[in-house]
């Protein structure tokens, strides 16, 4: 705990779908949700305005779209939102140069670092109203909410105190009586099983918690976990901000409409997400010991099974081939609903091969019939809703639904006003995919859609930030 | 079935034949160790279809027969037993130990259900036990464990005279050994692939007698077996083993003809320092290799992690050079290197480099074992 609150925490507010709404003027003041639309999908964000119905994220879109039927469903558009978090990173970099990106929409910024003359509570309340407003001006009106205090602990629950487009800081040596009425579930690391085992000896509530002692804390929760919960329930907190986090893994999974059992398609499969990891791992320079296989079958028990080689590698068929060994070990016969294949223990050099790379061409040979099978489950949907689309004749405009041969373009973009909506056939030829950077932003923006560095990509895991987008 | 045997020379041929037991047996009889009693002696044998051992020795005989018994127990109970002689016979469904007070009673196995032992093929040749227990040692160093890349789980042995080449690789880095022998015919020649675990718990176990013998039978189509026979506790210890299918590539030619820099350093050093600064390394990290004028400096760890740094004396001929590698690889040629010196034979950072041992620094290198090793290449 510092003697001056430095530790600045900023969380976008609804991120994906406060994008959304800027994008496509006819969905501003209306609730919409991005997630997976296909029968399995779950909720990544809601607006505030589903929330209202009680859409929360992680909820199955199913059960979301019953109890928001006339929400608008969007599928997300990842490069779109890499690049406003890139823009927001860059301002928060500018206030100091040690920011700690959690995820696309959060961060940690550590203002003993930002040279600032005052650092009284007035002070930096003073740089975070700047701050929202230059992000709400940066990102073309999206609101974030900032905590400031003494430890990241404090920081990150005053952001959410008063959400959203909220700013609150916590004063030195107010941080206990702040703490004591909440909930036990705002210290983070105690989750559902943590909770409940506190629960069972009475304590509900920080202030409870810090009723008890150390070492019966440590019988209660263990070793590791209690004498860290002591320390949080009295808002000690030292844990510093890191900047660049480094991923420890490097992984892929997709969840699949239908359970499959076909160890062939499985395997093709594997060699496809060993390639896209892989492919990332070269990107980032960066090569691993352990590959690990994610299996969630029919009953959704997830199986996770990894071998450690005697060298890193970033290569693909090596990848590909122990995860077709880790998969065989699993008894996929009832079927397989998500399949993952991850690269872990990263290094920075390979173990090069005495033969070069031309030896295992001969084993995908047997591929091409699988080849049909893999791209029926993989194939996203064509028009996928809320995806950036430009017609010859009308201009740019987003999905607002497709099926049955149909597509309905909504012709709007965030400089527009909310645009008229027509609907073409599936293969109308003048109905092209938009790529991401035309109309969305301003012309003289530097090179839009490249992640900052530091952002982690999805997929590039950093720690506790493994939620899977 | 009735004998009488020392404890000493049952403990041993016992666990010699059950060291090949299969783990998870196909099928239960294969975790059988059977018994049988000749005019010879007796005869102890394990198989798992893929390798088979066999001991004699001597016992006194009352009774002929067989008996299929848990090899895993009857070796668990032999080391046990008090040094007494030990008597079997065969009680019914049941088979009766006695040594001294201590009394066991096994259960048999329907040995009419247990496979018949492959045959010994034909005498090949033999060589001295020991220097073949050493040379396999040093060739299996390299080879590869990966068992969905079978050939490089073997070792190549090729037979060409008077000598004999053992070669291993597991794409990282190649063992080669050479040893000579004695043929059965002066112009043999052949060549097999032999599982590497089967071949360095065999060349190991055989040192007891001073001569083992080689029989290869690769005529058959993809179904060829090595035997190797030597002697033990007064009787003779054979095993066979089912070769590996597959073509073994052509390493050979991977061996450099020339180098630029010839590096020559205390090996013992070597090591220690090796092992010292690759502490930090989180077995993660790859230990760089600077050689120039007399010095050769090794480091470990990057960036803000912990990092460590050695100096040590070396005979540097040729260009300087910084090269890394998996520390794990290196220390694993330097230990199957047996010389008190090691020369290290580079061309450039990125090829591989040659390592093999020498009696002192100024002796020619001893090239029978040569360990050819790849280097890392850093990423950033």
């Amino acid at each position: 705990m510092r003697a001056d609150p430095t530790i600045l925490h900023v969380d976008l507010d609804a991120f994906f779908a406060a994008v959304e709404q800027r994008d496509k003027p006819s969905l501003r003041g209306k609730p919409v949700v991005v997630g997976g639309v296909g029968g399995r999908g779950v909720v990544a964000t809601a607006s505030y305005e589903a929330r209202a119905f009680g859409v929360r994220s992680a909820m199955s879109t199913a059960e979301a779209r019953s109890r928001c039927p006339h929400a608008a469903f969007l599928t997300g558009r990842f490069d779109a939102y890499r690049e406003v978090s890139g823009t927001v990173m860059r301002l928060l970099r500018e206030l100091s140069p040690l920011v700690e990106p959690l995820s696309l929409d959060e961060a940690f910024v550590d203002l003993a670092a930002a040279g600032l003359d005052d650092v009284s509570v007035a002070g930096v309340t003073e740089v975070a109203r700047r701050l929202k407003r230059d992000l709400h001006e940066a990102t073309g009106g999206l609101h974030g909410s900032v905590g400031i205090g003494t430890s990241k602990l404090v920081a990150k629950i005053a952001s959410d105190l008063e959400k959203p487009d909220g700013l609150v800081v916590v004063p030195p040596g107010t941080e206990r009586d702040l703490l004591r009425p909440m909930r036990v579930t705002v210290i983070p690391g105690v989750g559902p099983a943590t909770a409940e085992r506190l629960r069972r000896v009475g304590v509900h509530t920080v202030a409870e918690l810090e009723r008890i002692s150390e070492d019966e804390l440590v019988r209660v929760v263990g070793q590791a976990h209690g004498k860290g919960l002591y320390r949080m329930a009295r808002a000690d907190d030292d844990r510093p901000v890191v900047a660049e986090r480094e991923a420890k893994s490097v992984s892929v999974e997709d969840t699949y409409d239908t359970d499959l059992v076909d160890r062939r398609l499985l395997e093709g499969l594997l060699d496809r997400q060993a390639a896209k990891v892989t492919e990332r791992l070269r990107k980032a320079r960066l090569s691993g010991r352990t590959v690990t296989v994610k299996v969630r079958l029919h009953d959704f028990s997830t199986h996770t099974r990894s071998l450690t080689l005697a060298a890193p590698t970033d290569n693909t068929r090596t990848v590909a081939r122990l995860a077709r060994t880790l998969i065989a070990e699993v008894d996929t016969s009832g079927g397989v609903r998500l399949l993952g294949v991850g690269v872990s223990g990263l290094a920075d050099w390979i173990q090069e091969d005495l033969f070069g790379d031309t030896e295992e061409a001969a084993d995908t040979a047997d591929e091409p019939l699988a080849e049909e099978a893999i791209a029926r489950v993989t194939r996203g949907r064509p028009w996928s809703p809320g995806m950036d689309v430009e017609h010859a004749t009308h201009g740019p405009g987003w999905v607002w639904g497709s099926g049955r041969g149909r597509v309905t373009v909504r012709f709007e973009t965030a400089e527009t006003r909310p645009g008229p909506v027509k609907t073409f056939s599936t293969d109308d030829p003048d109905l092209v995919p938009r790529p991401r950077g035309r109309y969305d932003v301003p012309p003289d923006t530097p090179e839009a859609g490249v992640p900052e560095a530091g952002v982690p990509e999805a997929g590039v895991a950093a720690p506790d930030d493994a939620t899977p987008l | 079935m009735k004998f009488r045997v020392e404890r000493d020379v049952l403990a041993d041929a016992v666990a010699w034949a059950a060291r090949s037991l299969p783990v998870r047996p196909s099928v239960p009889v294969l975790a059988g160790l059977l018994i049988e009693t000749t005019d010879d002696g007796l005869v102890l044998s394990t198989f798992d279809y893929e390798t088979s051992a066999r001991a004699t020795l001597p016992a006194d005989v009352t009774d002929e027969g067989r008996a299929l018994v848990s090899g895993r127990l009857l070796a668990d109970i032999c080391r046990s037993l008090p040094n007494k002689p030990v008597e079997m016979t065969i009680d019914g469904a049941k088979v009766s130990l006695t040594c001294g007070s201590a009394r066991f009673s096994l259960q048999t196995m329907p040995v009419e259900e247990y496979p018949a032992l492959p045959e010994m093929p034909a005498a090949t040749g033999t060589v001295n036990s020991d220097v073949f227990a050493a040379a396999v040692a040093q060739a299996v160093v390299a080879a590869g464990r990966d068992d969905m890349l079978p050939v490089l789980t073997g070792v190549r042995l090729e037979i060409e005279g008077a000598s004999i080449s053992l070669l291993a690789t597991d794409r990282f880095r190649l063992s080669h050994r050479e040893l000579s022998w004695e043929p059965g015919v002066t112009d043999a020649s052949a060549a097999a692939l032999v599982p590497a675990k089967v071949l360095a718990d065999t060349a190991k176990s055989l040192t007891a007698g001073s001569q083992v013998t080689i029989a290869l039978s690769t005529s058959g189509a993809g179904e060829g077996i090595i035997g190797f026979e030597g002697s033990a506790g007064g009787g003779v210890r054979r095993t066979t083993t089912r070769l590996l299918d597959g073509e073994f590539p052509k390493v050979r030619t991977l061996f450099p003809t020339e180098h630029l820099t010839l590096a020559r350093v205390d090996k013992a050093s070597l090591v220690e320092s090796v092992k010292r600064v690759s502490l930090v390394a989180e077995r993660n990290t790859a230990v760089q290799l600077a050689f120039s004028d007399g010095v050769l400096t090794l480091d470990a760890g990057s960036g803000d992690e912990a990092q460590a740094s050695e100096s040590i004396e070396a005979s540097v001929e040729g260009d300087d050079i910084t090269t890394g590698f998996n520390p794990q690889f290196l220390l694993d040629g330097l230990t199957a290197i047996e010389a008190p010196v090691v020369e290290l034979a580079f061309t450039q950072a990125s090829k591989p480099a040659v390592m093999a041992g020498a009696r002192s620094m100024d002796a020619d290198a001893d090239l029978a074992f040569r360990y050819l090793l790849m280097p890392r290449r850093l990423l950033s």
